[in-house]
């Protein structure tokens, strides 16, 4: 069936299967950020922003992307860049597979929630789960980014 | 494994119900559940091209499109104070904001889930569902009706003056729940839900009238019925074991939630 959407600000048309899920299409595209970690919808890994909401792409059709605009991580390079400073500044960093789709979830609340509070932090973040680390690390980093872009926004304004 | 031989975004309900009437068709919901079985879909209906995503806020109800997103309701300003936070707070412990956006109230609803927090809350509210051939039922009614081929449009909450509060117990964050508990006074009538038996989600019959005239009771008349009736509520609601909890687990949850969600709802204890 045809498919035609925006993959991370390209507007595309692709041939995909019925039952193909959008995580397999967007790897088969070049996607390797996305993964497939439980396969039961619970741990995060697989999250991208389809017209800047964050889903599961592990149990979403690739149909459903029908004139959607998705964003993977691939497209969201330099804003990855400078939030994984903060995260490796915090020890938060351990094996990194589930990275991506932590921080895929983190650009979708930056958008969501104003000023967040480290509990609403905790509650949006909650379906984003790190076998290796306790969050604490993460929490730390994403308390510093926030506060970081908000001393950066100021300044700007204050320009 | 899901296969789905061909899949079709319709342009009305109707066309859906006519695609529907084949028992290997399927109509898609937010596909979480769906996806998890194996199934061999001849026909994926999608209903996401009907604009049927919305919550609409009308003069004496809510009518909240059966493609609407669980985290769209959680985050509804409208609906929360209708329900005095009590939606989102049978939302939010749903795994995470992603799963949220991709799951649908008409796909929890219609599935009738044993473990549903959607199923709970709603049936705590005045509430009917709006099926494209059966037309308005009431909640409650559609719960004990068996699975057919009919089409769930939408939901529909009635204004009807509401005070409610949602409980569940979890045994981890984003887990399934061992058991949920809904109490509402709609209008002067009391209701309680208790849902995740694991069984479907169920209302418990005051046949004692035990919460008759609730909001007119003192403080402590109020304690002393909502104590009698947490009692009674643990020893009639049938409860069962699964791997999250045990049928005594569970007796002993019912009485608890039942105990705090009317506590809270008659300003007992916060």
């Amino acid at each position: 069936m045809n498919l035609s959407f925006w993959l991370n600000g390209v507007y595309r048309h692709d041939e995909v299967e019925p039952d193909t899920m959008l995580l397999d299409f967007l790897r088969d595209k070049g996607c390797y950020s996305i993964k497939c970690g439980c396969e039961t919808s619970n741990c995060g890994l697989c999250t991208v922003l389809m017209d800047g909401k964050p889903i599961l792409s592990c149990s979403t059709l690739a149909l459903r992307a029908e004139g959607k605009k998705i964003v993977t991580m691939e497209g969201m390079q330099k804003e990855a860049e400078e939030f994984g400073t903060f995260l490796a500044d915090e020890g938060a960093e351990q094996c990194g597979f589930c990275n991506p789709g932590f921080i895929m979830n983190i650009f979708a609340m930056e958008n969501e929630l104003e000023d967040p509070t480290e509990e609403d932090i905790k509650e949006y973040l909650a379906g984003n789960l790190c076998r290796c680390s306790g969050f604490v690390g993460q929490t730390r980093s994403i308390l510093k980014y926030l506060q970081y872009k908000k001393t950066k926004k100021r300044e700007e304004a204050e320009k | 494994m899901l296969k789905i031989k061909s899949y079709v975004k319709v342009n009305s309900i109707a066309e859906a119900y006519e695609l529907n009437q084949k028992k290997s068709a399927c109509v898609l919901g937010g596909m979480i559940w769906l996806k998890m079985g194996n199934r061999n879909v001849s026909t994926a209906i999608d209903l996401s091209g009907l604009g049927l995503d919305t919550v609409q806020e009308l003069e004496d109800e809510y009518v909240i499109g059966c493609m609407t997103t669980l985290r769209d309701l959680e985050m509804d300003k409208s609906l929360n104070t209708f329900t005095q936070g009590a939606i989102r707070e049978s939302l939010r412990h749903i795994v995470g904001v992603q799963f949220r956006n991709c799951t649908t109230v008409g796909g929890s609803i219609f599935g009738r889930y044993g473990f549903s927090d959607v199923l709970s809350m709603f049936l705590a509210m005045d509430t009917w569902v709006d099926l494209y051939q059966a037309g308005r039922i009431p909640l409650a009614e559609f719960v004990k009706m068996k699975k057919d081929r009919d089409i769930l449009q939408s939901v529909i909450v009635k204004k009807t003056p509401l005070k409610t509060v949602y409980l569940s117990q979890r045994n981890t964050e984003t887990d399934f729940p061992v058991l949920t508990c809904a109490a509402s006074l709609i209008g002067e009538q009391p209701r309680t839900i208790i849902g995740a038996r694991p069984g479907c989600a169920m209302v418990v019959e005051d046949r004692e009238d035990l919460l008759y005239g609730f909001t007119e009771m003192s403080k402590k008349e109020k304690a002393e019925a909502v104590r009698k009736f947490s009692e009674y509520a643990a020893a009639n609601v049938p409860v069962g074991s699964n791997m999250r909890g045990s049928k005594e687990y569970r007796r002993l949850l019912t009485e608890v939630l039942t105990r705090r969600a009317w506590e809270a709802l008659g300003g007992i204890k916060e």
